[in-house]
């Protein structure tokens, strides 16, 4: 997994509530056997005029101009400004990889759905919760300003804005250690095995129509 | 001791080591595996050259992809196929119990776990899918999870997890005329929102809850993520056990009777304390029918579509009017007079036995209506369509103009050829209305089977209560 540490980029605003993952990455690109290359399909019904499925050439396929994330303002953003609920809908991980690979390392927004909210984690994307107030402030901030950025400081958890001025962001402790160092969750836990192992023989002595 | 609430009970009994923050290990019982978010495991596996820690804990089905009709033929879609023949090759290469495409067993895996007894009370059950909540209905706690954890728990049998807060549902009372589980939980989203159960998990109580029967309850935890919850969870009681009894996975003899004597454990105490408790009155609650692109966006059939003039606050109220747009709906519109164009009775919501019995019961002697142009019944698994051909379901099906299909998961995500074109209305069994999920352009309207197969015949909503 990427580390992530200190990041700062221009901010792209979806000023909608619940999106869901099936507007993340709609189904038909969920066929793929790979994790990678599924950004140019991110947002892929709003993002584009026509119908599209796997295996096309997305550089040749008309954009939406109104769509956000085409407007030459936000090109090259990093850090997504969300609505609440954000990534509601399936637990399908090709909704974080979408994210990651269209180019995304942040995302803020008052809520996050449980297990989207989770999944980022483990893609080195950073979910960021902040309050409904903070994040209308950031979308007027967007808005008002072409080339709006912001930092995210990870170790410091805290979103600051160019004026220096800022708002400070909960992480689990856990999930911050693993970001920061780019750590697996599987070569962690398998550090204990004999814990594993302990407890495994213990409870199938226990529930044996388990074992 | 102090009173525990069922949660609790079936989190200390699975947890192998917590941390001090919290973060705990989790071990994992039954890990049920379907060919969209399995490929990236199993690969990261292999790359890693690590092993599975336990193959008899999972059971691999094909669900999402398969095609509903002329199956001998195999998959059409190159890219379909692809995926599907991965997860037969994981399987063989892994040594995995897999029902393939052309086993009588295979279906839904959500429907396949608990008819086969592989989900049973007690249990954790994961699956990288999110409608694992499904299995909660045997006090299992069940969830989906993400292919990265997929991979976590193939290697480790565990789980990184941090404890949810623990939401009572309570519904008492008598369920009226045509109000079915699938009502309940649509009324529930109703009041607590799509986030509502965000951060918890959720217990289903109350006498309503415990006068359902398996797949009523089935139907129920289903969807309670689309409240936000990862997790539903029902009491054991004899309907659990009765259910359960003889399944081919089940225990038998002396470890049925040490079993059963265990599950009965499994119940929130007298006095357990909750985070949150919502009660509703059974009484209360009509056929349920949605009109947006959230499940949340839901009213009772005799109702009308609302104003986003009267929408609690401004970002709802946006919400509301894109969903209008999107659903070609006029705010205060009856429900009744919504015409439909397709119907779908199926998915991992509703396509059990009694699902198809409901909606038979209502169609029998009658045929769809002119405007509709494509009504499916889609059975659950190949074992319900075979009890239901037993029962001559098919015939009343077929008859009313139903086309009677094979088991997967078909329009209820579009996957496959099964799907709405720009600009269709739907009456849907399934779990999600939101844009393009049943198609791109796609309308659907969220209902129960009885209510869909009404809808079908007058080509409209109908209160099924009134026919
Ligand atoms: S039937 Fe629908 S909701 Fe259920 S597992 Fe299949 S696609 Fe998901």
């Amino acid at each position: 997994m990427r580390k992530f540490t200190l990041l700062n980029s221009v901010v792209a605003p979806l000023d909608r509530a619940n999106v869901d993952t099936d507007a993340i990455i709609p189904k038909q690109f969920l066929k793929s056997i790979q994790r990678a290359g599924f950004g140019p399909n991110a947002f892929d019904e709003w993002r584009y005029l026509d119908h599209g499925e796997p295996g096309m050439d997305n550089s040749a396929r008309p954009l939406n101009p109104d769509f956000v994330l085409n407007q030459p303002r936000y090109q090259g953003a990093q850090i997504l400004l969300a609505r609440e609920n954000f990534g509601c809908g399936s637990s399908r991980e090709h909704a974080p990889w979408a994210l990651e690979d269209y180019g995304f390392r942040a995302i803020i927004a008052p809520s996050f759905a449980d297990i989207f909210f989770n999944n980022c984690f483990k893609n080195g994307l950073l979910p960021i919760r902040l309050s409904a107030e903070q994040v209308d402030a950031l979308f007027q901030a967007t808005a008002a300003q072409s080339g709006f950025q912001l930092t995210v400081d990870l170790e410091n958890q805290r979103v600051a804005l160019p004026d220096g001025s800022g708002y400070d962001f909960e992480v689990d402790p856990f999930r911050k250690h693993c970001l920061l160092n780019g750590l697996d969750d599987i070569g962690l836990t398998l550090q204990h095995v004999a814990d594993i192992q302990a407890f495994e023989a213990r409870y199938h002595a226990a529930q044996p129509w388990l074992a | 001791m102090k009173p525990q609430t069922l949660y609790d009970k079936l989190w200390n009994a699975h947890l192998v080591r917590q941390d001090a923050d919290g973060t705990a290990l989790i071990y994992i019982d039954r890990h049920l595996v379907h060919e969209v978010t399995s490929p990236q495991a199993f690969e990261g596996l292999k790359l890693a050259g690590r092993k599975l820690w336990r193959t008899a804990s999972i059971l691999a089905v094909a669900d999402h992809n398969v095609p509903t009709t002329g199956r001998e033929q195999g998959i059409a879609d190159p890219i379909s196929r692809l995926q599907v023949e991965t997860l037969d090759q994981n399987c063989a290469d892994f040594g995995v119990t897999e029902f393939k495409m052309s086993d009588v067993r295979q279906g839904i895996v959500h429907v396949v776990g608990p008819e086969q007894g592989a989900t049973l009370p007690g249990m954790t059950v994961v699956c990288g899918d999110s409608h694992t909540s499904t299995h909660g209905a045997f006090a299992a706690l069940a969830h989906g999870i993400g292919t990265s954890e997929v991979e976590h728990v193939m290697a480790t049998q565990c789980l990184v997890a941090k404890k949810s807060k623990v939401m009572l549902v309570k519904v008492d009372g008598a369920l009226g005329a045509g109000v079915t589980a699938k009502d309940i939980a649509l009324a529930i989203i109703g009041v607590i929102g799509t986030a509502g159960g965000t951060g918890y998990a959720i217990e289903f109580a109350g006498s309503a809850i415990r006068g359902l029967s398996m797949e009523g309850r089935m139907t129920l935890c289903n969807m309670a993520i689309e409240a936000g919850a990862r997790a539903g969870l029902v009491a054991v009681d004899d309907t659990t056990l009765d259910y359960v009894k003889g399944r081919p996975f089940a225990p038998t003899a002396e470890q049925w009777d040490q079993a059963a004597s265990y599950w009965r454990t499994l119940h929130s105490d007298d006095g357990a304390a909750f985070d949150a408790v919502v009660e509703l009155n059974a009484a209360e609650i009509r056929p349920q029918v949605t009109w947006g692109t959230s499940p949340e966006m839901v009213v009772a059939v005799d109702g009308c579509v609302p104003a986003p003039a009267s929408a609690p606050d401004a970002v709802k109220r946006a919400d509301w009017e894109r969903a209008l747009a999107y659903m070609g709906l006029q705010a205060n519109t009856p429900i009744s007079a919504i015409q439909i164009d397709k119907v779908f009775i199926g998915s991992c919501t509703n396509s059990r036995i009694e699902d198809l019995r409901a909606a038979a019961a209502v169609i029998q002697g009658k045929h769809i209506a002119a405007n509709v142009t494509l009504a499916l019944a889609v059975p659950g698994s190949g074992l319900v369509k075979a009890q239901a051909e037993a029962e001559g379901l098919d015939k009343i099906f077929i008859a009313a103009g139903f086309e009677w299909r094979d088991p997967g998961c078909s329009m209820c995500l579009a996957m496959n050829d099964d799907r709405l074109n720009p600009g269709e209305r739907c009456a849907s069994t399934s779990n999600r209305n939101f844009e393009g999920r049943q198609g791109q352009g796609g309308r659907t309207h969220l209902v129960s089977p009885a209510m869909a197969a009404a809808a079908a015949i007058a080509g409209h909503f109908v209160d099924v209560s009134k026919i």
